[in-house]
């Protein structure tokens, strides 16, 4: 955390920046942990900036973990309260598990970002603002009523002024960019600063701005000039203000490292997964926020296969993905959960059609359009039985942005071993979060082998024909010779295939369809605890995209000295085998979510008579640490 | 193609036909074994995909890969096989429910896009399966159990629609009427792209009669012309009537008479870019006009699925890495020595 130090109000010859508060002294101060967030206009550039300083952060040996919160608007107008986009950038001298509750340094482009984040500071917390833009009319625009804004929001921070616009546009005067372009440079100058306050170096910043403009080297050159003015003017100006290093101090695996966010590693874990294979990936997609940049992704990865359809709409992202599976291919849809309700009827086609299928869910706020920008976890029911009929298939729900390889990678392993839709639930949260990844060697990844059919098969072969231990019906590609069929959405004969509406027959195929899924508990692996697993007095559980902040808020409660233990679960249908074990374990237990208890309903109902506490919060925004402990002291107080 | 010659009867599964009897899918799915006969298609090639209705209970009746799917989402899983698997001859039984009310979308999305799909659109101007609701075909007016009072909505002409979205090929033809039904689906087979061919088609059971135009060999002879390309649009029981321009339309003359010869009709060009002509010709309608029957349009263009993969070689062959690992290692990536 900031460390406290003694401020001397300072007031400078700014008439109207009489709030400035400075530090007497020069000091480095040496952290564990610190967190920046960069706010400004949703075309200020926030999350440039933010995403350069968590990857340099990250090439230095800290670790990283990420998050963007931008305003559902793509260009709200200049300067008001809905058009202020943040990217938040958490970095440690250890393992950081999330992107931060409050954050330490504030940078703030125009009034509005400065009055939407004021939830995020600390009397700690020291901010950053561009004076420029802080006159009478952007006020107004930020409705603000007084001219004073830090009294009127009851400000008493340490902050850092600097009239960046106007230093952007002197210092650019003679690069030939007129002052618009000119003004588009103001973030890298904040980021300057913020390189400066926190003591790195600014070759990587640089070498990164030249492969992003790499073919507008003037672009790049302003942008590296402003980023030094922006350093430099901290050194300068404010040298009495403390500054701080956050040395690493945790040795990472060895290995080639880069930083990755949720849909970009579901993105590779697909591609992973079809490698392994060795079958064609193909993706069925229609644009929806935030699933979108798996679309992206994915069209971009031609030279190793790829093949992606942006399709007509949702049931047609499902419906073509389903034909490529059909066809043989790993075939997978992305979307969020507006989404998955157009695409049920499909997915039941590939439960009943016993095709493998990955639906990737990046849930956001619901219900309807809902929130689409924010996250949640409120999907979850929808996923297990959001569907016509008894409709069995796998549920996964990955735990981190970079959880997210592995879990779709398991999630194509699962669809395509077990032949049925998997649904990967991430959230907006993982999604567009990041973190640094070490790249994997798809050699330490286990096999994937679809149950294809064999030469030896074909006398007297039929399509549902199955491994009698698995369930799993075996899978004749078209254009194999002998092996013609036709599958379908109407219920077919156990052992002949053909259609038939038989009462008995229907029975034993959906108990034959139960029985397939449930069989996979015994190829995944078994739910682990931690925290004090043998002797806690409370276990918290959570599942996805949660899991950073229930570990960091177990970490604090640990060092309170407190019995606790948390179960966070990947795997939500079906569960892992401990489950019942683990849950009836400990005395008290509370399943903590973004929703209002889809998880705890289901451990309810897959455990009978479980008594569980519940944590609930529906805000679009990820849980706060610190109140999360606060909420479960409580339960462990409660008698 | 194969070297091996292949008979209708290879095309045919071994399920008890299910149809109502009388019913015109019976005969389409003679002429469409007989097609892929003739196309010589080796039958673990073929994937016929169909969605919901009479009609697409057809894929059981195929001794081919086949997939009877959901309703109106055949072209759009049709479209995921074809890409998934360029090298499958993809056919997509719709009726006029399945292709053009609830799957609408994806069929003009299908022949906008130039997937290389057969669709057979067996068109009874009637909800069949659900016992005899008017479609998006049956004319202003109609009388069903959904409509006691008649329709007040206009139908939509399959042609028109297909134009609309771009199409490339369109034919139709007559159920019973075999040996035309064939070299229609082999001609629609032949050509690289998203191909329409709209079948007239009888419900014996809850529109009888609404093909009476066309139902028999002298019905046809009276009202329909079979338009060939490069030859003149002759029809009639003895060939005495011809169509001709006139303004922006179409007029039906007869030869001999104000001094019209065979060549002042004009002759079909299935293969013209321009789809004016083809458009008045598929809407023609009887009896001021002959119903056209035959190749209406049949013009090149690149199919999407051929483009998808020709893409896909393109990149390849520029960019080397062909692992995810080679690629993520040319990224932005550091090392912890």
């Amino acid at each position: 955390m900031l460390l406290l130090h003694n401020f001397t109000k300072v007031t400078r010859n700014n008439p109207k920046t009489n709030y400035i508060i400075m530090a007497d002294e020069m000091t480095i101060k040496d952290l564990e942990r610190v967190v920046v967030r960069f706010s400004g206009d949703s075309g200020d550039g926030m999350q440039l900036a933010g995403s350069i300083f968590s990857n340099l952060s990250a090439v230095l040996g800290n670790d990283i973990s990420t998050f963007p919160d931008f305003p559902a608007e793509i260009r709200a107008p200049q300067g008001t309260l809905s058009g202020v986009s943040g990217f938040q950038v958490h970095i440690g001298a250890k393992k950081v598990f999330t992107p931060g509750d409050k954050c330490d340094v504030l940078v703030a482009m125009n009034p509005a970002a400065l009055k939407t984040n004021v939830k995020f500071l600390t009397p700690q917390s020291v901010i950053i603002i561009d004076t420029d833009t802080f006159a009478k009319k952007d006020l107004e625009k930020a409705q603000y009523t007084t001219e004073n804004p830090f009294a009127e929001l009851n400000i008493h921070n340490q902050v850092i002024e600097a009239p960046i616009s106007s230093i952007c546009k002197e210092s650019l005067k003679d690069s030939g960019l007129d002052n618009k372009a000119a003004l588009r440079c103001k973030n890298m100058f904040a980021l300057g600063l913020v390189c400066w306050l926190f003591n790195r170096p600014l070759e990587h910043a640089m070498h990164m701005l030249q492969n992003k403009f790499s073919k507008k080297p003037s672009i790049a050159e302003a942008n590296i000039k402003v980023l030094t003015d922006g350093y430099n003017y901290g050194h300068n100006t404010h040298a009495s203000v403390s500054t701080y290093r956050v040395e690493p101090k945790e040795n990472k695996a060895k290995g080639f490292y880069t930083d990755i966010n949720g849909n970009l590693a579901t993105s590779y874990g697909l591609v992973a997964a079809a490698e392994k294979a060795g079958i064609p990936l193909f993706l069925g997609s229609y644009p929806i926020t935030p699933a979108t940049d798996i679309l992206h992704n994915l069209s971009k990865l031609k030279e190793l296969g790829v093949i992606t359809v942006q399709c007509e709409d949702e049931i047609s992202g499902c419906c073509s993905a389903i034909g490529a599976s059909f066809a043989g291919c790993l075939a997978a849809t992305s979307t969020s959960g507006p989404g998955v309700c157009l695409k049920s009827e499909a997915i039941n086609l590939a439960v009943i059609a016993e095709l493998p299928l990955v639906v990737v869910n990046v849930q956001r706020g619901g219900p309807s359009t809902g929130l689409p920008t924010k996250s949640e976890q409120t999907d979850l029911m929808q996923a297990v039985y959001g569907r016509n009929g008894e409709s069995p298939l796998v549920v996964i729900a990955a735990t981190s942005p970079t959880n997210c390889f592995d879990s779709a990678y398991m999630a194509s392993k699962i669809a395509l071993e077990h032949m049925t839709p998997v649904i990967l639930l991430t959230d907006g949260f993982i999604a567009n979060g990041s973190a640094a990844w070490k790249i994997p060697s798809l050699k330490e990844y286990p096999a994937i082998n679809p149950p294809y059919v064999t030469p030896e098969m074909q006398e007297g072969w039929k399509p549902y024909q199955r491994d009698l231990e698995t369930m799993v019906r075996y899978w004749a590609i078209p254009g194999t010779e002998g092996f013609q069929h036709r599958l379908g959405g109407l219920e077919k004969d156990y052992d002949t295939s053909a259609i038939s509406t038989d009462a008995s027959n229907h029975q034993k195929m959906t108990l034959t369809r139960q029985a397939k899924i449930d069989y996979i508990a015994n190829c995944i692996p078994e739910q682990e605890v931690l925290g004090d697993k043998d002797d806690a007095e409370l276990l918290i559980v959570g599942w996805g995209g949660t899991y950073g902040h229930l570990y960091s808020a177990l970490e604090t409660m640990q060092k309170q000295g407190k019995k606790v233990a948390l179960a966070h679960f990947l795997y939500i249908n079906p569960l892992p085998k401990n489950t019942v074990e683990i849950l009836k374990k400990y005395k008290k237990v509370v399943v903590a979510e973004q929703n209002m208890g889809q998880f705890a309903t289901l451990l309810r109902a897959k455990v009978p008579g479980l008594n569980v506490y519940q944590f609930n919060r529906v805000k679009g925004q990820p849980f706060n640490v610190l109140r999360l402990v606060e909420e479960f002291t409580k339960i462990m107080e409660e008698k | 193609m194969s070297d091996q010659t292949f008979t209708p009867k290879d095309f045919k599964s071994d399920q008890y036909v299910r149809w109502c009897p009388g019913c015109g899918d019976h005969a389409l799915l003679n002429s469409l074994h007989k097609a892929m006969a003739e196309l010589n298609i080796t039958p673990h090639n073929v994937a016929v995909i169909s969605g919901i209705g009479c009609s697409s209970r057809l894929p059981y009746y195929m001794n081919t890969y086949g997939f009877h799917t959901i309703h109106g989402r055949a072209a759009a899983i049709a479209t995921g096989v074809k890409v998934g698997n360029p090298n499958l001859s993809v056919w997509q039984i719709s009726g006029d429910g399945d292709a053009l009310a609830i799957g609408g979308n994806h069929f003009i999305h299908a022949i906008r896009r130039n997937v290389n799909v057969n669709i057979v659109l067996l068109n009874n101007q009637i909800y069949g399966l659900t016992k005899g609701q008017y479609s998006p075909t049956s004319p202003r007016g109609f009388v069903s159990k959904s409509s006691p009072y008649g329709t007040v909505e206009d139908p939509f002409c399959p042609a028109e629609l297909t134009f609309g979205a771009r199409g490339r090929f369109f034919g139709r033809c007559v159920d019973v009427d075999s040996s035309a039904s064939v070299e229609v689906l082999v001609a629609s087979a032949k050509h690289q792209g998203a191909s329409v061919v709209e079948v007239l088609q009888n419900c014996v059971i809850f529109n009888d009669g609404s093909q009476s135009l066309v139902a028999t060999k002298a019905d046809r002879a009276k009202n329909a012309i079979y338009l060939k390309h490069g030859q003149p649009m002759i029809f009639g029981e003895n060939n005495e009537l011809g169509l001709m321009q006139e303004g922006f339309g179409l007029k039906v003359v007869k030869l001999g008479e104000n001094g019209i010869t065979e060549k002042d009709i004009l002759v079909h060009d299935a293969h013209c870019q321009d789809n004016t002509l083809h458009l008045k010709l598929a809407l023609m309608e009887g009896p001021d006009f002959p119903i056209a029957l035959g190749v209406i349009r049949d013009v090149e263009a690149p199919s999407y699925d051929a483009c998808v993969h020709a893409q896909i070689e393109e990149v390849k062959s520029k960019k080397k890495d062909r692992t995810l690992e080679e690629l993520l290692m040319k990224g932005e990536i550091w090392e912890v020595k």
